[in-house]
């Protein structure tokens, strides 16, 4: 496999000229969070403003210091604030990294963002809680940069915490839903439950090395044993998998479409999502170091991929197909990364590549609902191509760049990966690069029917929508951007990616084309396309028919959340109710019994008890100060 | 400066205050309460300067002052304080004006005389402060004890239902465990050349046995106190029963002298022993952590909930006292601190939601964001430092005592682990239950329940805010300040950082 990688050394240099100043990507947002949430409604009538200009703003500087960065020789930037936590031989820093791995990340998630910040003023104008909403968005942006930004570990742990705040505050936005607030706690308990295992993984860095620094960590991990840095991967894969909807911890991805739909097209599909991407993809020398974790990365990217695809097949509720799909989609990110060498440029230009399409899809499945009564249900559209003409356009876009129809960007950054998969050694490659190419096939299947029964085919609407009617231009206008992007980036990505990435990742052998594979892709597409358009060109059911095992299971999102409630829920809520009877009781009763047993066992004495108790704490307060002064008066006499 | 007697004025200020609230006519309550929110700020202000004047790298006790008391049996009234006194006393100097301010009217809704209840704040301000600034044992014991009297009354005379069951719950428990910890003292006085002063007696030497004995006594008066598993149950019952001021202070402060005590009596007097008891104090601290956050997670009463949190948070101050590394003991007092500002800030706001609904029980909330959006807001943002989210101090003092501990001991270091997740479930849903959800209709129908927070309310969670947040992202001025004592209690046990395991690390790679 690829070793070249390992014995490459990472060092970091000291950011100079302009780039000097690159921890204000992070202060500007954050400092408009803070405007924002502490003004309260005396911001009220501008506070979307500025927190567009926040956003805007990072990303011009975000483009200045990206430009600044590819005219250097060295572009791993290092910068050190000040020194977090001093404590022993613990030495944690509020320090930076600036390199093309988060250059690329800070272009996207302030270039989207700024997009779907454009859009969500134009789709949360009759929200009274629209300042509100910025100032969580721009807390999201700022934790987000932080995460991508932090030259060690602990800060892509404490930037990780903090998008997980932000995505639970939005999630549960409209908080007086309790559907919305049990989505926002569900998310933020199943990425706890990663998180656990992240710092857990830094903990074992901190004793194994001494250090939780990037350069110092990756340049000493040969001095780990193999056991030590397998289990340093796979900790940090739980925290992956938490925070990127991966098989075990998907579950709570599509309840997140509780929140607004901007929320859902930045926050889950386009850039907190992909954090666990990036984790693994910066933690490259540990995974590169151990076969048996990138074999796990590559199974749950695998497993995971076919489980989205499977589910967004059957659903009905077009934000959360999609949410499905992003979960699948990501799964074909875990499975390049995990597949490590080339493939991690592939993983992310898929990232980048995705964090356009799904974006743009989610803005118009937002556009949708705003001229559509704030419906969810594809069995209640239909026919609306003729009404939103430029959603119609945008999302169709999108759609096609999803499922990779060539020359869209799905096909330059999905295709490869499958190529990649066939590739891997032995019996799995097979496995993996068939799972890959069945999800590519589903992909287009479930997204066909998505499109084809919302903006084709027969209305199917409820009565209460009369006049379905197209976004404002404050909302088309994102809508078009991002969809140029998902037709035009692909092919600019696949060409400049791997190179950009070389100063991360190291030089990397690519595998040559297969045109076989290719083929063979683009065939299954077009099958499932086609199998969609047959069934539901002329409508669907307005209502939920009766269906097979299979669909049942996929409608009950595999049974993964009875599995959670009938393993953790309620055992849990079980064990809690008998302690605290066991509690009260038991610990409790014993401690009563004694008392009681000392006073003399009955009711009525300890009424008198308590009367005899309360002279004697008078008693021995007086006494104390009776003492103290008489002792002071002797003394002092 | 540093020869300004700083610690005994700061002991006996607040007792004159309460001396002077107490004296003062029962119909004039704005003057009682002006007068002793004046006089805890003045204390504050002397806190402030005593901090500027501790020198970080100095001697380890500082602002030494001793006057002799009792001549026969070497009793003296010997002050002094290290580090870890240091930002205690800076937390008590801080909590208790706050607290004064946000009890602005418990004492007229319950009825009951005003200026015995501001008095009996500023009397409890003075036995907290001597408890952490005594530096002879006896002194010590002396206010250990007499610090339950005013609390007592608080909890008894000023609190909710069930008070008089709490409060002489409270205070038996309390009793019973000090006196185990007087039966140590006399036998540390008799087999320790007959002086009760600390830095002497540190040097003393004890056979293997006498040593373990006096542990226990000192250790189960501290258990009790600070409380741990299993010497608990009085906790949330004085919690759910004391007025919320009076409970911030308890959890906040009070109990801190558990592990304030095992750090500075326990570790240095029986260095052997306590390493010794090591293991038996990290079991009962790490089931804790996990049984009291269950138990929380099972509770219907705010109050109680609150109080169960806070012993969970125990539990990770006692794993990083046991753990004896630099890390992890740094951050457990570094905990204390930050566990004061937290919870206090929670137990206040929990005061103000619960004032306004006439309730404690979780069930006659839900949905009330809707009318208090404000408080609504730094309810939910005390409950994310409760729960150590980065960004809130206590997510530094909880990361140092969890990376401590690993470095010594795995396994205990991944079940607290645990306990982060089960921190998110108490919390979160205790929010989704009270602020969150369809507004209980209840609500609508009292008036005060509909009125957000007051321009006094907002006067007292702003500094907590502000410090939590500060710390958060800025905490070595406290570390600074509590490294050295740290470092002084570890190697009175004998403790050193293990290194870490791959051996030598090298800054750039090799080639």
């Amino acid at each position: 496999m690829q070793l070249t990688t390992l014995a490459e050394a990472v060092s970091f240099t000291s950011p100079s000229g302009v780039l000097s100043s690159f921890w204000l990507l992070i202060a500007i947002p954050l400092v408009s969070a803070a405007i924002l949430l502490l003004l309260g409604r005396r911001a009220d009538r501008w506070g979307h403003l500025l927190g567009v200009a926040s956003v805007g703003a990072a990303f011009v500087l975000g483009l200045v210091y990206f430009i600044s960065l590819s005219g250097l020789d060295n572009k791993e930037l290092s910068l050190n604030l000040f020194r977090f936590m001093p404590v022993g031989d613990l030495k944690v820093d509020v320090g930076l990294l600036y390199d093309p791995l988060s250059a690329m990340f800070v272009l996207l998630i302030t270039g989207v963002g700024f997009l779907i910040h454009v859009y969500a003023v134009g789709y949360m104008e009759h929200d009274p809680g629209r300042r509100r909403f910025f100032g969580y968005f721009n807390l999201f942006v700022a934790a987000m940069l932080l995460l991508v930004l932090g030259n060690n570990y602990v800060m892509l742990y404490v930037g990780w915490e903090g998008v997980g705040l932000a995505s639970y505050l939005l999630i549960s936005f409209w908080y007086l839903r309790p559907s919305a607030a049990t989505a926002g706690k569900k998310a933020f308990i199943m990425n706890r439950v990663g998180d656990a295992g992240f710092v857990i993984g830094i903990f074992l860095l901190f004793a194994t090395l001494g250090t939780v620094q990037y350069d110092e960590v990756f340049n000493n991990i040969s001095k780990l044993s193999a056991g030590t840095v397998t289990a340093v991967g796979l900790l940090l894969l739980i925290g992956a998998c938490g925070k990127s909807g991966q098989f075990p911890l998907q579950a709570w991805l599509p309840d997140a479409m509780e929140g607004p739909t901007p929320v859902s097209a930045l926050i889950h599909a386009a850039t907190m999502v992909t954090a666990g991407v990036y984790l693994v993809a910066r933690s490259h020398p540990i995974f590169d170091a151990s076969e048996t974790a990138k074999t796990v990365v590559v199974c749950i990217g695998a497993l995971t991929l076919l489980i989205g695809c499977v589910i967004g097949c059957a659903k009905d509720d077009i934000k959360r197909v999609l949410a499905w799909s992003t979960v699948s989609q990501i799964g074909y990110m875990f499975l390049a990364v995990g597949l490590g060498g080339a493939a991690y440029a592939l993983g992310l230009i898929h990232l980048l590549a995705h964090g356009f399409f799904k974006a743009g899809l989610f803005l118009g499945a937002g556009s949708v609902m705003h001229g559509m009564n704030d419906q969810t249900d594809i069995r209640r559209f239909g026919g609306l191509r003729r009404y939103m003409p430029i959603t119609w356009a945008t999302t169709g876009l999108g759609y096609l760049a999803l499922i990779g129809i060539p020359p869209l960007s799905g096909f330059f950054s999905k295709e490869p990966i499958i190529v990649s998969a066939y590739h891997h050694e032995g019996w799995l490659g097979w496995v993996l690069g068939t799972a890959a190419l069945l999800g590519s096939g589903l992909t287009a299947f479930y997204m066909t029917r998505l499109f084809v029964l919302t903006f084709h085919g027969p209305k199917r609407w409820t009565d209460d929508v009369k006049h379905p009617h197209e976004s404002p231009k404050i909302m088309t206008i994102p809508l078009v951007l991002l969809a140029v992007g998902s037709v035009a980036a692909g092919g600019l990505l696949a060409t400049s990616v791997p190179d950009w990435l070389t100063p991360v990742f190291g030089e990397q052998v690519e595998h040559g084309e297969n045109w076989l594979v290719t083929g063979l892709t683009i065939l299954v597409t077009l099958g499932g396309v086609g199998l969609a358009w047959v069934l539901f060109s002329k409508g669907t059911a307005p209502q939920e028919a009766p269906a097979g095992p299979v669909v049942t299971a996929a409608r009950n999102n595999l049974y993964a959340d009875a599995f959670n409630e009938a393993v953790f829920e309620m055992p849990g809520k079980y064990l809690t109710r008998a302690l605290v009877y066991l509690d009260n009781r038991g610990i409790d009763g014993l401690v009563n019994g004694l008392a009681a047993a000392v006073g003399g066992g009955s009711g009525r004495l300890r009424r008198a008890q308590t009367g005899f108790v309360r002279s004697y704490a008078l008693s021995i307060l007086g006494g104390a100060l009776l003492v103290v002064a008489a002792m002071l008066a002797v003394t002092l006499g | 400066m540093s020869n300004f007697p700083y610690l005994s004025l700061l002991t006996v200020a607040p007792a004159i205050g309460g001396v002077v609230v107490a004296l003062l006519p029962k119909d004039k309550p704005e003057l009682v309460k002006r007068i002793a929110l004046g006089w805890s700020v003045a204390v504050l202000a002397v806190a402030v300067a005593m901090w500027a004047g501790f020198s970080a790298g100095g001697p380890r006790m500082q602002f030494r002052e001793s006057y002799p008391w009792i001549p026969a049996w070497d009793v003296r009234f010997t002050f002094a304080a290290d580090g870890i006194a240091l930002v205690m006393l800076a937390l008590i100097a801080l909590l208790v004006p706050l607290v004064i301010l946000a009890s602005w009217h418990d004492a007229e809704n319950s009825r009951r005389s005003v200026p015995v209840y501001f008095a009996l704040m500023l009397f409890l301000e003075s036995t907290m402060i001597g408890v952490f600034a005594a530096a002879d044992v006896f002194l010590f014991y002396v206010f250990f004890e007499v610090m339950l009297v005013p609390m007592y009354f608080l909890i008894g005379s000023y609190g909710g239902q069930q008070r008089q069951y709490a409060a002489v719950k409270f205070f038996l428990y309390s009793l019973v465990g000090g006196l185990f910890m007087l039966a140590a003292v006399v036998g540390l006085w008799v087999l320790g050349g007959h002086t009760f002063d600390w830095q002497t007696l540190i040097k003393a030497d004890f056979s293997t046995g006498t040593e373990r004995w006096l542990f226990l006594g000192f250790f189960l008066a501290f258990a009790i106190k600070a409380p741990f598993f299993p010497f608990h149950t009085w906790l949330p019952d004085a919690g759910g029963a004391a007025p919320a001021g009076a409970a911030a202070l308890l959890v906040g402060v009070m109990d801190k002298v558990g592990t304030f005590g095992i750090l500075r009596y326990c570790l240095p007097l029986f260095p052997n022993a306590s390493k010794y008891f090591a293991p038996l104090g990290m079991a009962l601290a790490l089931v804790g952590i996990v049984y009291a956050a269950l138990l929380a997670i099972g509770q219907n009463d705010l109050k109680r909930l609150v109080s169960y949190t806070s012993i969970a948070h125990f539990g990770f101050i006692g794993i990083g006292i046991f753990a004896f590394t630099t890390q992890a003991a740094t951050g457990a007092v570094l905990y204390m601190f930050n566990h004061g500002l937290a919870t206090g800030l929670l137990f206040l706001v929990v005061g103000m939601l619960v004032a306004r609904r006439g309730s404690a029980l979780i069930g006659d909330f839900g949905g009330a964001g809707k009318y208090v959006p404000a408080l609504a807001g730094v309810f939910f943002f005390a409950g994310m430092a409760s729960l150590a989210l980065p960004g809130t101090s206590p997510f530094v003092s909880e990361f140092l005592v969890l990376v401590g501990t690993f470095t010594v001991n795995k396994t205990v270091a991944v079940v607290a682990t645990f306990g982060i997740i089960l921190a998110a479930g108490y919390v979160l849903w205790m929010i989704q239950r009270t602020i969150q959800g369809t507004p209980n209709p209840a609500l609508e129908r009292v008036e005060a329940a509909k009125r957000d927070i007051s321009l006094r309310e907002a006067v007292v969670v702003t500094p907590l805010i502000a410090l939590i947040l500060v710390l958060g992202f800025y905490p070595k001025p406290v570390l600074d300040v509590i490294n050295p004592a740290v470092k002084a209690t570890l190697s009175d046990v004998g403790a050193s950082d293990p290194a870490p395991t791959a051996g030598a690390i090298t800054k750039e790679a090799g080639k």
